[in-house]
């Protein structure tokens, strides 16, 4: 029972830390509110037995993907202050989309028999890094093209200096 | 147990979808898609619980995944507030007929 517990706990912290990112009003709050998301996502990963998942999630989000947004804030808003609005409209609406979504989704999860928990043995660095290299390597040298043409997208976009002349 | 995670899960997303259709910075619909890909990657680790390593492996790409899409989404931000001096989403519509 205790291990619900710990879990409880922690997705009760990430669920209020993820209000926090769609309500607040300084949009530098809502990076460090999805930071603190990103974080104890990653705790609930190790909770589950994925440590590796866990280390990848707080290296490549929490430190480069806030980092980046960080970034990017910056660039597109006042930089004398990091008091940035990020206002929000049709509350209403984007209530009843979400509850559209959550309402069946949560009675089709607890109508569902997933079966008694197995107890899986931890997925390692080493069991992840047998499968990438083995079995899903395709998969893994399609991905790395797709970085390559990523980050060539975004520098090609980002680099333009005036889009309306078509320099 | 997995139930829990699935329903905290379905949650996240809620809120991502919640997020992205009031936000009017560009940059918060942004950070509202990265929590609902969140939302994606937990889902895949509880069922990881079961299925074993593939789904692990699964969960590593979404995220590789998610970064590249956070590149070109910053990266046309940066291009909309060049054009525009503004990221307001709403103020972008030049292409309404």
């Amino acid at each position: 029972m205790s291990p619900l517990i710990g879990f409880g706990l922690v997705a009760g912290f990430l669920l209020a830390s993820a209000v926090m990112v769609v309500r607040s009003d300084n949009l530098v709050h809502s990076v460090l509110w999805l930071s603190v998301v990103l974080v104890l996502t990653a705790v609930v990963f190790i909770l589950l037995g994925a440590t590796f998942l866990g280390g990848i999630q707080i290296i490549l989000y929490t430190g480069g993907v806030i980092t980046l947004m960080l970034f990017g804030i910056m660039l597109t808003g006042k930089q004398d202050t990091v008091e940035i609005p990020n206002p929000s409209e049709g509350h209403l609406a984007g209530a009843g989309a979400a509850l559209a979504f959550l309402v069946p989704t949560l009675s089709a999860i607890w109508a569902t028999d997933f079966g008694p928990d197995k107890g899986l043995p931890p997925v390692t660095a080493k069991h992840i890094g047998t499968a990438v290299l083995g079995p899903h390597l395709v998969a893994f040298e399609a991905l790395s093209v797709l970085l390559l043409a990523a980050m060539i997208g975004a520098i090609v976009l980002a680099r333009r200096s005036d889009p309306g002349e078509g320099r | 147990m997995i139930h829990w995670v699935l329903t905290v899960a379905a949650v996240l997303f809620a809120l991502g979808i919640y997020g992205v259709s009031t936000r009017k910075n560009a940059v918060g619909i942004l950070l509202s898609v990265e929590l609902m890909a969140n939302a994606v990657n937990l889902n895949l680790v509880g069922f990881g619980m079961r299925a074993g390593d593939s789904a692990h492996v699964f969960v590593l790409f979404a995220i590789a995944l998610t970064v590249a899409e956070v590149v070109v989404g910053l990266a046309l931000v940066v291009l909309l507030y060049r054009t525009r001096k503004n990221v307001l989403i709403d103020l972008a519509s030049e292409l309404r007929g």
